[in-house]
């Protein structure tokens, strides 16, 4: 191993790619997140309101879970654009990015993890729970907000925290795409370089420094739940 | 969509065989295979270094799986790229360089489900065999494995599907399993993406679902089996370094 | 054969074992009793190092059960342990939980083991269940399976947490009779029950526990007829209540 090599990280331009690239790795992930949860959120209660048949959301579950997250991704970014009428194709070429196209696969398929992690959520709260708010009176929406939901909430959140870390990890795959993240100038510099120690340890630090900041949280979410159910 | 499925059907199956490697759906199975079949001793190593007696090793195994956890599995196959040649002084394949990421992948997730497992289990278990006279070398082996290995037999069905998706990354350094195979179709074609990419999503979405569907009936099997053998409450945290040795 | 000096247990700053110190002669029944919490299951637990102790000795046999330089595996497999819930291992038939020990830490052949354990399943009545698992028995059936298993390694000692408590009341006959047999045999015995009959037809002496201090030792029909201590005096009077 060639620790020389390990100098390319004193060059300015190099750090300003790297500094760029954890950048739009960490906007891939706070846009998709944000979306990926109220999504997620949206999807539980039209699965539990009857709005459309629940095989409908099961259906959607189902496909993002079992479906590599990079073929939902060229799904996306290559197909879906073809089969939309013209005047709408002519408009997502000239103003849509692979940015773009990336957060919506990468916030439909952490929505449908999250939607489960929720649902799991609720199903945990004993229907004695819901009961006894109606009997004091609580309206439905009124129990399950202050009862059903709080206390789902509170069970589900290391999963939902869980699913924020898969998705910081999965917005990687933004590279195949052409997404100049972090892993994409990795393989850049890598490319033009041929310093591929320093090339890999760069964004292996830098995930490790945001996984671990995640984990963290979800640990103190854990550990501020645990007593509370 | 049917005449793209006769033109490349049998490239998506599996890839130039047999006039060249074989490739497509079939490479995509053989490598999650195989992964899987590695990556299980790893796994049950890294479980057992988990509830370890001793603190430096528990505390390896620590530090390596939550590593494994931080990083991209993307990252994971760059590494293995990179250092698999200085390791073993020839080129790998792309193929067995998948898989050996996979293998230390899994080695850390799989482990997990099978930490789990172990320390699912009753703690009198331990106690029962510890009482008896037997090591703690052989209550793993007669008593505790055979039995968190049984009862974690769904998840290791689950991990074989987050395997066979995870192969799809194989493309990236030009291994040729199925999504590479659909890619080129693409290629050729270039005005029909969005049929070549519904094929393969398709083609992962059928033996994916039915997988994950074989492992509930699996789960349900074991459940069952498992109420029917233990009458024995499950203690919250039981292990085995808590028996004095 | 196995002597308490001293023995003393925390955990952290709370005392579980109150310098314990008694003696078990060979072939002598011993029923520890007392109310829960007390300590009786930590003290009888000490005895084969399934719980470590911080203070005192423990002698069974010739041998100081904490001793570091000592196997503890040699030590267990000469002391049988039931258990309160049985923990048989459910992975594996009756005569293979009975026969797993023998083959594994004193290498028997596995034909000796399977007679051997046959013969053991037969004294507890239960030759006919040899092949069935853990899961198909009822819990006085597991519990007698459970101390065949415990005997197939020869112990000179055996030590009974409570083997009757997790048990439905029409199933706790059918295991105390098994005690009792052994007990005839001559067998060295601790016992930690709630089952006063068994104390009085069968035990030599009764040790008291409260707080995990040995508030009386003495013969049944003393403890049973004149208890010293008022809170042996309340036990005593608790068990007549019912």
């Amino acid at each position: 191993m060639n620790l020389h090599s390990l100098a390319v990280l004193a060059d300015p331009n190099v750090q300003l790619l790297f500094l760029r690239g954890t950048l739009t790795t960490l906007e891939l992930f706070f846009a998709s997140a944000i979306a990926a949860y109220a999504l997620g959120a949206l999807l539980v209660v039209i699965r539990m309101s009857g709005w459309l048949p629940s095989a409908a959301v099961g259906a959607f579950v189902e496909y993002h879970r079992n479906v590599p997250s990079i073929v939902q991704i060229f799904v996306w970014y290559f197909g879906v654009p073809q089969i939309l009428p013209q005047s709408w194709h002519t408009y997502a070429n000239a103003h849509l990015s692979a940015f773009f196209f990336a957060v919506v696969a990468l916030s439909l398929n952490a929505a449908a993890y999250i939607s489960e992690d929720l649902r799991s959520g609720i199903r945990a709260v004993p229907t004695g729970q819901m009961e006894a708010a109606r009997a004091l009176g609580m309206s439905y929406l009124k129990a399950m907000r202050w009862v059903v939901v709080s206390q789902a909430v509170r069970g589900a959140a290391p999963a939902l925290v869980n699913q924020a870390l898969g998705l910081l990890k999965t917005t990687s795959l933004a590279l195949a795409i052409g997404v100049k993240e972090l892993m994409y100038v990795a393989r850049q510099l890598d490319g033009e370089t041929y310093a591929t120690f320093p090339s890999y340890l760069t964004p292996t630090l830098i995930y490790l420094a945001c996984t671990l900041t995640l984990m963290a949280i979800g640990s103190r979410v854990q550990q501020s739940t645990r007593f509370t159910r | 969509m049917t005449e793209i499925l006769s033109q490349y059907g049998l490239l998506l199956l599996v890839g130039q065989f047999p006039d060249g490697p074989i490739g497509g759906l079939a490479l995509t199975l053989l490598m999650s295979v195989a992964a899987l079949l590695l990556a299980f001793p790893v796994a049950v190593a890294v479980a057992i270094a988990r509830t370890s007696p001793i603190p430096a090793i528990r505390r390896a195994a620590a530090f390596y799986v939550t590593a494994v956890r931080g990083i991209p599995l993307l990252l994971i196959i760059f590494w293995a790229f990179f250092v698999l040649p200085l390791v073993t002084g020839v080129t790998s394949s792309p193929e067995i360089t998948v898989i050996c990421a996979l293998v230390v992948y899994e080695g850390a997730y799989l482990g997990e489900a099978i930490r789990a497992a172990l320390e699912a289990l009753p703690k009198g278990q331990t106690d029962a065999s510890r009482s008896l006279g037997m090591s703690y070398t052989a209550t793993l082996r007669k008593v505790i494995l055979p039995q968190a290995l049984f009862n974690c037999l769904p998840s290791m069905m689950n991990q074989f599907v987050l395997i066979v998706k995870n192969t799809s990354l194989a493309y990236i350094i030009g291994a040729q399993e199925v999504t590479f195979s659909a890619n080129s179709i693409n290629a050729q074609l270039l005005t029909r993406p969005f049929e070549v990419y519904f094929i393969l999503a398709a083609i992962y979405f059928i033996l994916c679902y039915s997988l994950s569907r074989l492992s509930r009936v699996v789960e349900n099997r074991v459940l069952r089996k498992r109420s029917r053998v233990t009458n024995q409450p499950i203690t919250e945290t039981p292990s085995l370094a808590r028996v004095p040795s | 054969m196995i002597e308490f000096i001293n023995v003393s247990k925390w955990y952290g700053s709370h005392r579980v074992l109150h310098d314990v110190n008694g003696r078990v002669e060979r072939g002598e029944v011993v029923v520890i009793c007392g109310p829960s919490g007390s300590g009786k299951s930590t003290l009888i637990r000490t005895v084969n190092r399934l719980e470590s102790i911080n203070n005192g000795q423990i002698i069974v046999g010739e041998t100081d059960v904490n001793d570091r330089k000592k196997s503890v595996n040699r030590l267990r497999s000469g002391i049988g342990f039931v258990f309160q819930q049985f923990n048989l291992f459910p992975h594996l038939s009756a005569k293979d939980n009975v026969a797993l020990a023998p083959i594994t830490v004193r290498g028997l052949k596995k034909g000796e083991a399977y007679d051997r354990a046959l013969e053991l399943l037969d004294k507890v009545g239960l030759k006919s269940k040899a092949d069935a698992f853990p899961g198909q028995l009822s819990g006085g059936q597991q519990q007698r399976v459970a101390i065949a298993r415990a005997l197939a390694m020869n112990p000179p000692v055996m030590l009974f947490d409570e083997p009757t408590s997790a048990l439905d009341p029409e199933m706790v006959g059918e295991v105390l009779q098994v005690m009792k047999q052994l007990a005839s045999d001559g067998m060295t015995m601790i016992c930690v029950t709630h089952e006063m009959g068994f104390a009085r037809d069968v035990a030599n002496r009764v040790w008291f526990i409260a707080d995990g201090e040995v508030l009386e030792s003495t013969t049944p029909s003393e403890f049973f007829a004149t208890p010293r201590h008022p809170r042996a005096q309340k036990f005593v009077a608790d068990i007549r209540a019912h």
